[in-house]
């Protein structure tokens, strides 16, 4: 059933003379496009050549090249591989860079992104402020020469550790009081935040309008967040309301923000597993596929039978988890307070059950390794696995459809609420559960599959109507499909090694970038690694579905009510571990 | 008809209301037995599912991963550490929480194969296990014991850190067993080879 591979025939550089050159540096692909023709470029990959889905956009900086890259990746939604293409430019402030907001709406939040954190200035963005660090922030920071309070050394492991490791707390070498760094005449005793929540407030669209008997009307501005039990977190949303509807919405975020990417691009490649497991925590097997996948990419080291069903088993697994929580806590959001909930913990204490056995830890599991896994199954293991996938969970899923899916105050509250539709969707760069349910058959385990997922014989679930209860329908479905790879994988379960060659804590990747994606229970996970033979990455960066998806939350909000914010944040399914990074 | 489907779900709680009954009368008086927390943890599992921490306790799998521990070797009344300080765990343990204060011979000044200082940051360990996984000489493991909360910063030195082998293949049966042949093997082949040599 392998998708047959499209030949890439596509030479931009002679559709573009001058304008774009391919990639030659040894291990890269892709184009280069001038600055100046981007928008152009861009518009022909998405109008003619059908590249309608913009993945990924992030920064990179190539400091001993003094050169500033912004690096596209967009795919078809129809299938098959992508096309990469960067623009650069010259490492001196101010670096700009056009935005392709106009052609792919979907990179609003990450053109905001490469902003805060790399200082790249696109010009056309229509909001182009901080967002992931706050506003008073002093700096960069995921440039290569901006140094964190913290800063010891530009590699670990850190040469303080061994042979002569006489133990410095990090607390001593770095007392509380000295641990920020401030812009010059900067003090933080007398900021006020006045200005940039001017900013922040100005940005949203407002209004004054006059009902037709002639009553001025004025609007109200509400906070929803940092701290609003809706929000998972600490998620911000501020929206500007006309009575009960919203009139404009912006999200803010950050903070949970720790700059994972630099954490990434200071430690070794191994190193970066255990910290993949942090970003969405509910899926750290499919965190550390992603980006097992983008590594063994590099490496060129090919992935032991065994191994790839077992990855197969645990990330379904853990795919089913994620959408038995997800309902429970939908429901909580809707304010059917804790029983499904409950219900769904039951089931996903059992699937932890497997993973604490397998991997030693119910949610940082850290089971994948370069070309392999960290361990086989322990005796017993797949017993329990084949009890649960084959005598129990299906049984579940079912008590939830029969539990839910009926239920006339559900239906009442999701059903023709946050319509999307399927142009929006694709066009806001939106992956997962929530495309499909706007009617995009988008899977990357069936438009591009990764691991082996091209044996299995299964169907890409979607609804058409694009609304609240098109997610809920989506997602059941979804826990029944992934049941269905499980049954297949585990009766294809070969006997066999479970790693390429030993197990090495010091890997050598060759020099070179790649981008490994997968389709994380939330959307597509991306990870982009470069590597410049170093045993640390020069770039790490992910391509996190929780954050982009919330590209189209204002589209999706605005002209309903505020309740039913709570309710279209809850299907949007976002894990604040994942989208502050 | 409307609220057919409100109905229909009450129906699958009052199912698991009933359930949660009957396993109450099931497991009466019975605290924490084994078969209750098997029961518990298998694919019939209904009823309460909860347990009554700290007087009920689930049981950890094996490979369940905690704070590191040293291994030592109890040899005639003394303790002999397998670990050589060759600082490989040091190397690759991501947070960079261990830190090793490798022996020198007064004499000479060479190294000797033995940690002079140990020590683990546990308030910053991640718990990822790569250290365990990587160490070439069976001599770091990852603990059982996650009860650990303190009102004090948890940095563990070499005393602290040391727990006997017995305590290691206590907890971890399995492979416990598997390095002990593969070590048996490996003295097996190098005696072999020496005795090959001296032919």
């Amino acid at each position: 059933m392998a998708t047959p591979t499209l030949t890439e025939t596509l030479d931009l550089s002679a559709k573009f003379p001058g304008a774009v050159t391919a990639d030659a540096r040894p291990g890269y692909t892709g184009w280069i496009v001038e600055a100046g023709k981007l928008l152009e470029v861009a518009a022909f990959l998405r109008d003619e050549m059908g590249y309608d889905l913009l993945s990924s956009v992030t920064g990179v900086d190539y400091l001993p090249d003094e050169k500033m890259e912004v690096v596209y990746q967009a795919y078809k939604t129809t299938g098959g591989p992508g096309i990469f293409f960067k623009v650069q430019a010259p490492r001196l402030d101010p670096i700009e860079v056009p935005s392709v907001v106009p052609i792919w709406p979907g990179a609003d939040l990450q053109e905001r992104e490469i902003w805060d954190l790399y200082g790249v200035k696109f010009t056309g963005h229509p909001d182009l402020r901080r967002i992931l660090t706050w506003e008073g922030f002093s700096g960069h920071p995921m440039r290569k020469d901006w140094k964190e309070a913290f800063y010891e050394e530009d590699a670990k492991p850190f040469k303080s550790r061994w042979p002569e490791g006489r133990i410095k707390m990090a607390e001593e070498r770095n007392p509380f009081g000295d641990n920020v760094t401030f812009d010059e005449g900067f003090d933080p005793e007398k900021w006020t935040s006045n200005d940039p929540e001017e900013a922040l407030y100005t940005s949203l669209k407002k209004y004054t309008a006059e009902t037709s008997d002639g009553i001025k009307t004025d609007h109200i501005l509400v906070n929803m967040g940092p701290q609003h039990p809706s929000t998972h977190g600490v998620f911000r949303a501020v929206v500007i309301l006309d009575g009960e509807t919203v009139v404009s919405l912006k999200p803010v975020m950050g903070y949970l923000h720790r700059n994972h990417e630099k954490i990434g691009e200071r430690n070794t490649f191994l190193q970066n597993m255990p910290y993949t497991d942090r970003l969405d925590y509910f899926n750290s097997m499919s965190n550390n596929w992603g980006y097992a996948l983008a590594v063994e990419k590099l490496m060129g080291v090919a992935v032991p039978e065994r191994a790839e069903y077992i990855r197969v088993i645990m990330a379904e697994l853990s795919r089913i988890q994620n959408h038995l929580i997800w309902t429970g806590m939908m429901l909580n959001d809707l304010g059917a307070y804790f029983t499904p909930a409950l219900y769904a913990f039951e089931e996903r204490e059992l699937i932890l059950d497997i993973f604490e056995a397998v991997a030693g830890s119910r949610m940082m599991c850290n089971y994948f390794r370069f070309g392999g896994l960290a361990r086989d199954l322990p005796e017993g293991t797949l017993e329990k696995i084949k009890d649960l996938v084959f005598d129990r969970l299906a049984a579940k899923v079912d008590e939830f459809d029969r539990l839910l899916t009926e239920n006339e105050i559900l239906v009442a509250r999701l059903k023709g609420i946050s319509k999307l539709s399927p142009e929006d969707a694709v066009a806001y760069s939106m992956t997962g559960p929530v495309l499909r349910a706007a009617g995009v058959p988008y899977d990357i385990r069936r438009a591009e599959p990764y691991g082996i997922y091209d044996r299995f014989d299964f169907d890409v679930v979607t609804q058409t109507d694009g609304d609240m209860y098109a997610r809920y329908l989506v997602r059941l479905e979804e826990m029944r499909q992934s049941l269905r790879i499980l049954r297949q994988a585990i009766a294809g379960l070969p006997e066999g090694p479970i790693i390429t060659g030993k197990p090495q804590y010091q890997v050598r990747v060759p020099a070179g970038e790649a981008y490994g994606r997968i389709e994380a229970p939330k959307g597509e996970l991306g990870y982009y690694v470069i590597s410049n033979g170093k045993p640390n990455p020069w770039r790490y960066h992910v391509r996190a579905p929780s954050f982009i998806n919330l590209t189209a939350l204002e589209k999706m909000c605005v002209g309903g009510k505020i309740a039913d914010f709570v309710a279209i944040l809850g299907t949007i399914d976002i894990v604040l571990g994942e989208l502050d990074r | 008809m409307n609220g057919k489907g409100l109905l229909k779900g009450l129906s699958v709680t009052a199912k698991r209301f009933f359930d949660s009954y009957l396993e109450d009368v099931r497991w009466l008086g019975k605290k924490a037995t084994p078969e209750k927390i098997a029961f518990r943890s298998s694919k019939d599992a209904r009823g309460t599912f909860t347990v009554q921490f700290p007087e009920e306790k689930l049981p950890v799998p094996e490979e369940f991963r905690y704070i590191p521990f040293l291994v030592y070797d109890e040899a005639e009344g003394s303790k002999e550490i397998r670990c050589t300080s060759c600082g490989i765990c040091a190397k690759v343990c991501p947070p960079q929480c261990i830190w090793i204060v490798r022996t020198n011979d007064p004499e000479t000044g060479k190294p000797v194969p033995q940690p002079a200082e140990f020590y683990i940051d546990a308030d910053i360990c991640m718990n990822c296990g790569l250290c365990a996984e990587y160490c070439p000489f069976d001599a770091i493991k990852m603990d059982h014991d996650y009860e650990i909360a303190s009102y004090h910063r948890n940095v563990f030195n070499l005393e602290k850190l040391m727990k006997p082998a017995s305590y290691y293949a206590e907890i971890r049966p399995h492979n416990n067993q598997r390095e002990e042949e593969a070590r048996a093997a490996k003295a097996a082949a190098k005696a072999a080879a020496a005795a090959a040599k001296a032919e």
